[in-house]
């Protein structure tokens, strides 16, 4: 059976074309792009190009893109260069909704001393930038909010962030993990100081990120190693992968407003046909304001590894907030933070379309997910008759 | 991805004896929404023989949970209640061919829906509820279902204890506490109770500086790594005033919260402190 896969705020697909570009540093040429020979040199023409093509991406110069192994590297990179370069400041700004990539990285660094500050976020997962207003002080050396949460998909203001954050002279970088390619992203306009990005959520490979530094920004290096990346990260470049992500963000630059708005017409036919056939479903998250690929949705009284696994019987993958599927027993840190109900924080599903995702797709999906919240909700002890609660 | 045994997988995807028996003989019901899953268990007992003629579940829970209700009725079906009685959750694990560690947690909720359920047929208070004292706050578990757990699963670690019972899987705040009792539990003594507590009484001065120096040293720490904070306002007689900062602010689980702290500034300063929100 053909695989439906609605999961591409987790990982997407290696678009044929980036596969491709990747091939020949897995087989032939395989120098070593700091070499002195052209066998070497060749390669690090590559990566040059690749750095090309990412920076245009977001309306970057290429000098302003370090090549990472991860977002996750290129977030722990950001605030930790942030409060080297400013010993003074011991204060750091980030959200409650944060990926752990930043949120995690914030609570190691509140236990060694440096204050932090989470800032909430409302029913509907927005941020209020009165709320950076108020928390932010002449002691903040950074602060990283994400331009969009992978959970929700909601965007936040992050032109207005930037502005609140220049005024205190703190430095503002942002998770653009799950926005770039998706929609219109432009460094030059939004004058943040940095700013993450991840090929494997764009159609490149796994293995490969990069982070934008504002030309002029000081930045102290994460990785301490070799001259590579002009000193800012050491350690051999992950060549292959670096070659696919600059192809990656070429197509996506290329589909930023086509891709985009079929991504949303089916997105919004599939919460449309959901909410229409499924009792107690509820999407959580601004309507108005998300990620057009992102629906987070909400089947109250049903639990979400359950619906995840029957929904697998039919290879349809998608991801849940349920705490049964997080291993740790907590349900989502983002759908609390919303202050969504228990009942509806447990039912949560998470669909994520790309640009490569069907109308047949979603139409499969509309007629497999009903019947199934149908059954889980005859098993529910919290619902009594057919739809009565 | 949990690793489900075929067992658990054909039996979440065609559960059997599922709904409710009318007007049944006995209903045993464990579990909450909050915690993320919960049984019902309703029961038709033979009154002359004592037999289990038939047993029905409703569960709200994740694939191990619906599998184990699915067991947990084939098990006692046609069984008389003192029979039933001696199911273990190891019985409802086997029969599924084994579960993910982390999901253990589901076999005993299936026992602890069927003991609910005896006590109710036998008209006693259901087990438990009444009695010990609570050690997770999150998920409501208590120091007597946690002794027993452990001894009947031999479990030597907090994160087994969390894998069958969820207590300490929440914010955390009792791990301590669950290493005193599975020190307990194996060694047969209580841990030796550490001596913070200045045995003489405080003067007021002495008292005011003591909450101060726990509210900064042990309080806030742990608060600020999860995005909350706490501020000492006043400190009136034996009332600590405190106000909520960052995310513990219109938090869900702030009372919990405000509970633990209490308890450590009892633990630590006074037994007569009360921790009061501004």
């Amino acid at each position: 059976m053909k695989i439906v896969y609605l999961d591409n705020n987790a990982t997407t697909m290696v678009a044929e074309e980036a596969r491709e570009e990747m091939l020949p540093y897995l087989g032939r040429l395989y120098g070593n792009p700091s070499s002195m020979h052209t066998f070497g040199g060749q390669v690090h023409r590559k990566i040059e190009t690749a750095r090309e093509q990412v920076a245009a991406l977001i309306n970057a110069d290429p000098e302003e893109i370090i090549f990472t192994s991860c977002g996750t590297e290129s977030d722990n990179t950001a605030v930790m260069s942030a409060i080297l370069s400013r010993p003074g400041r011991r204060h750091i700004i980030t959200t409650r909704v944060e990926h752990p990539a930043v949120l995690n990285f914030c609570k190691t660094m509140a236990r060694r001393g440096f204050r932090v500050t989470f800032l909430p976020v409302d029913k509907l997962g927005r941020l209020n930038p009165d709320e950076l207003s108020e928390a932010i002080t002449d002691d903040t050396a950074i602060v990283s909010i994400m331009y969009a949460n992978n959970e929700s998909g909601v965007i936040f203001p992050v032109h207005e962030i930037t502005d609140i954050v220049k005024s205190r002279g703190a430095l503002f970088h942002t998770d653009a993990v799950q926005i770039a390619g998706k929609i219109q992203v432009d460094v030059k306009k939004l004058q943040c100081d940095m700013m993450s990005l991840s090929g494997h959520k764009m159609h490149a490979a796994k293995g490969v990120a990069a982070l934008y530094v504002k030309r002029g920004t000081r930045f102290e290096p994460y990785i301490i190693g070799g001259h590579q990346e002009a000193g800012r990260r050491g350690g051999t470049e992950n060549v292959a992968s670096i070659a696919g992500f600059g192809k990656a963000a070429e197509l996506a630059k290329g589909h930023v407003d086509s891709g985009s708005s079929k991504m949303k017409d089916l997105r919004d036919r599939l919460q449309q046909g959901l909410l229409d056939t499924c009792p107690g479903a509820r999407v959580n998250g601004d309507p108005l304001n998300r990620i057009p690929n992102t629906l987070n949705i909400s089947f109250e009284y049903v639990e979400g590894e359950a619906i995840l696994l029957r929904l697998n019987e039919y290879n349809i993958c998608a991801s849940s907030g349920s705490a049964c599927t997080s291993g740790s027993l907590e349900p989502s840190h983002v759908l609390r933070a919303m202050g969504v109900p228990f009942t509806a924080i447990h039912g949560s599903v998470r669909f994520s379309l790309s640009r490569y995702t069907t109308e047949e797709e979603i139409d499969f999906v509309l007629e497999k997910t009903p019947p199934i919240i149908k059954e889980l909700r005859a098993l529910s002890p919290y619902v009594q008759e057919e739809g009565e609660i | 991805m949990w690793e489900y045994t075929d067992k658990v997988k054909e039996l979440f995807l065609h559960p059997k004896n599922v709904g409710e028996i009318k007007n049944p003989d006995a209903v045993g019901e464990v579990g909450s929404i909050v915690c993320g899953d919960a049984l019902k268990l309703t029961l038709r007992v033979d009154r002359e023989t004592g037999k289990i003629i038939d047993a029905k579940f409703k569960t709200f829970g994740c694939a191990s949970a619906i599998a184990s209700s699915t067991a947990l009725t084939e098990l006692i079906k046609g069984r008389t209640l003192d029979e039933a009685s001696k199911v273990t959750n190891n019985e409802i694990a086997e029969y599924l061919g084994g579960l993910p560690r982390e999901k253990m947690h589901c076999s005993v909720m299936g026992q602890e829906a069927l003991e609910a359920a005896v006590a109710d047929y036998r008209g006693e208070k259901p087990p438990q509820k009444e009695e010990g004292e609570i050690v997770c706050q999150c998920f409501g578990v208590t120091d007597i279902k946690l002794k027993r757990v452990i001894k009947e699963n031999n479990l030597r670690t907090v994160e087994d204890v969390t894998n069958f019972t969820k207590a300490g899987g929440g914010c955390g705040s009792c791990v301590p506490d669950i290493e005193k009792i599975l020190k307990e539990t194996w060694t047969g003594k209580k841990a030796a109770e550490e001596a913070v507590k200045p045995r003489r009484k405080l003067t007021n001065i002495q008292k005011i500086a003591l909450i101060q120096e726990v509210v900064e040293k042990e309080i806030r720490p742990l608060l600020q790594a999860d995005g909350g904070d706490i501020e000492l306002i006043d400190v009136d007689g034996n009332n600590v005033i405190v106000s909520f900062r960052g995310s513990c602010r219109g938090c869900l689980m702030s009372d919990v919260t405000l509970k633990n702290i209490e308890k450590k500034l009892r633990d630590l300063v006074s037994d007569e402190l009360v921790v009061v929100v501004e």
